[in-house]
């Protein structure tokens, strides 16, 4: 018997029940589905990071203080372990020859009032620099940005966010405006033009100071955050990570590298890192899917047991018309398969489409530039493991079909 | 040569431990050409004997030689491939698919056989229009009535060209009128030179044959040739 007839025949004996059909098959549909957009979601998940991340620029060491998490534990204990004179070290052309930037920042959340506006956002402290690096274009936004010597004098001014500036100042002009934070008055020099989702930092959202004025007057700190070093190339960015590994252990005496207060992080650690996670995440959620799909298989093989017990005469008559043991054992097996097959394929479009709907929701209603990323390695993944499924689930009972004896079959009640 | 010889044939079934010897020592010969009736009452063996004989069932003892070859260790393969070419059976019930049109049920054992599918069709259709059903080709059976019911199904039996063919209880579902004309069917085969075995327990039904073969006690009781045979009148299905 050819493959085609046999085909057809499955196809024949699936659609004579056509709703238990779509019943067996909805296990399957629902775990396909749930792969699908787990995978799709994971995949634009990862994307937008990866891209905000680079977004930063390929170029940037960060210089974090503490233990790099997963060595040993205590890393929390130093946070306070880089201070202002690391990173006035680190700027001095001579300890990091190659570095184009140096970047130092402080952060923390806080409340912005004017008037009887007040805006919860977060708090950020930096140099001039800052902006630069994060390609600033104040063309589009409004006023100036703060200056080295306002990060010298420490002087209690802002730059906001024009998601800020429309929450405090509605309609108009914020810039010379003085702004409360923590009963200081603080004027706001500029503010940003619209810009899109920094890695951690929406600068939509934030309000920038000066380093030393955050320190002083805002978070009440004498140590940073975080410095952010732009090497002036990829191919020089580990001789910046070992020019600073150099200069902070001299100037915090560490003379054995298993006892550094510090590390630093490039930015393909960072997508390394992230990339890992969100792996991982997929594989987690995949296999909670995977459970329904072993459950959708054993509704198939139940079904399909079902279906040899019902259909034994007609098993019995196409003995006596002349099928062997193959042709009723590959006539079941093609029917579970294409059962399965039809619910992996239902279930990719519905992934697509819950996918598709996720990815629009996020962008609408999170604010971030989520993309829908099609899910190959989930279509994939989907179509093999349904037509796997529907083999190994519908060899029991294709076995069971094609073991019965012609005239036995043919006198079954 | 005898197209079915059998000898000392017996079928014994064990079920929970309790032994049935539905057939239990038959010898007979049937040629090509025959129209056979094997009667019996119910539960005498002669069903037993018919799906032995038409290789539906295998039998527990006795030697078994169609078209003069020793059938007893055929495998279930090369069994199902004579079933498929030389071999056509008619059932009381029908046994067609449902749901499927008229053409489809008749190309059945074509696709097993291999057959191409233009092939296959030119040959279904034939079949079909040879028992009157022409205008019901894309029929679902389960619209037609009992007698067309069992035309389709002898279309079916006639399809792969068969050596043989075993109508058991061919009339038992129908009215009259339709048994009537199923048998004068069979006859018009036989008379064109195809071998038939009758399976019946009405003896009117059985007179239609040349031969009779009384099964008792799942032995042969008696074997007797037809001294008033039954003709029905020959004008077919199409009347």
């Amino acid at each position: 018997m050819k493959l085609q007839d046999n085909i057809t025949m499955a196809v024949r004996g699936v659609t004579t029940h056509k709703s238990r059909a779509i019943l067996t098959i909805l296990g399957i549909v629902i775990g396909i589905a749930s792969i699908t957009l787990v995978m799709a979601i994971g995949d634009g998940a990862q994307n937008l990071i990866v891209g905000e991340i680079q977004g930063l620029g390929t170029q940037n060491v960060y210089v974090i203080p503490g233990r790099q998490s997963g060595l040993k534990s205590g890393g929390n204990l130093m946070v306070d372990s880089i201070k202002n004179k690391d990173f006035e070290d680190m700027q001095k052309k001579s300890n990091i020859p190659d570095a184009q930037l140096v970047i130092p920042m402080v952060f923390g959340p806080g409340t912005a009032t004017y008037g009887s506006e007040s805006y919860d956002g977060t708090f950020l402290g930096s140099t001039q620099d800052f902006f630069t690096s994060s390609n600033v274009d104040m063309t589009k936004g409004q006023g100036t940005l703060f200056s080295a010597d306002d990060v010298l004098q420490k002087a209690k001014v802002a730059v906001i966010g024009n998601l800020v500036a429309n929450q405090l100042f509605g309609f108009s002009s914020a810039v010379g405006q003085n702004i409360k934070i923590k009963d200081q008055s603080f004027r706001v020099v500029g503010v940003l033009p619209e810009m899109g989702q920094m890695a951690a930092v929406n600068l939509n959202e934030s309000i920038v100071v000066p380093y030393t004025t955050a320190q002083q007057y805002i978070l009440g700190i004498r140590y940073i955050q975080r410095i952010i070093i732009q090497a002036d190339s990829v191919a020089n960015i580990p001789n910046v990570q070992k020019d600073v590994t150099t200069l902070l252990r001299n100037n915090h005496n560490i003379t054995d590298p298993t006892k550094d207060d510090f590390f630093t992080q490039t930015q393909q650690d960072l997508i390394g890192t992230i990339s890992t996670i969100t792996n991982i995440l997929t594989i987690l959620l995949t296999s909670v899917a995977a459970i329904s799909l072993l459950v959708g298989g054993i509704g198939i093989m139940n079904i399909m047991l079902v279906s040899v017990t019902e259909r034994t005469r007609e098993i019995g008559l196409r003995k006596a018309l002349g099928a062997t043991n193959s042709n009723i054992l590959s006539q079941f097996l093609m029917e579970a398969v294409i059962l399965t097959i039809s619910g992996g394929v239902i279930g990719i479009l519905v992934g697509i489409l819950m996918s598709l709907g996720a990815a629009w929701a996020i962008t609408t209603f999170g604010g971030l530039s989520f993309v829908f990323i099609f899910p190959v390695v989930g279509v994939i993944l989907g179509v093999t493991v349904s037509s796997a499924i529907g083999f190994v689930f519908g060899v029991f009972p294709a076995r069971q079909a094609s073991r019965k004896s012609p005239m036995e079959a043919l006198r079954y009640e | 040569m005898p197209l079915i010889s059998v000898r000392n044939l017996q079928k014994t079934y064990i079920d929970d431990g309790v032994e049935t010897r539905a057939v239990r020592g038959i010898d007979l010969d049937i040629n090509e050409g025959e129209f056979v009736s094997i009667v019996g009452p119910s539960g005498s063996g002669k069903s037993t004997l018919t799906q032995m004989l038409g290789f539906l069932d295998r039998p527990t003892g006795g030697t078994y030689l169609f078209e003069g070859k020793e059938m007893n260790n055929y495998s279930d393969d090369e069994l199902a491939f004579i079933r498929n070419t030389k071999i056509g059976f008619v059932f009381q019930s029908f046994n067609l698919l449902a749901r499927q049109s008229v053409l489809d049920n008749v190309k059945l054992p074509l696709i097993y056989a291999g057959i191409t599918e233009p092939k296959r069709t030119h040959i279904a259709k034939e079949m079909v229009e040879l028992v009157g059903l022409g205008d019901r080709m894309l029929y679902d059976t389960s619209k037609l009535s009992g007698g067309q019911k069992q035309r389709v199904a002898i279309a079916r039996a006639l399809a792969n060209n068969p050596r043989v063919i075993f109508a058991d209880e061919p009339t038992g579902s129908l009215d009259s009128k339709s048994g009537e004309v199923v048998l004068e069917f069979l006859q018009n085969l036989h008379a064109k030179g195809g071998t038939i075995v009758l399976v019946t327990h009405e003896s009117y039904v059985a007179e239609s044959a040349q031969r009779i073969l009384h099964i008792k006690d799942g032995l042969l009781d008696k074997d007797e040739k037809v001294k008033n045979r039954r003709i029905i009148a020959q004008d077919g299905f199409n009347k």
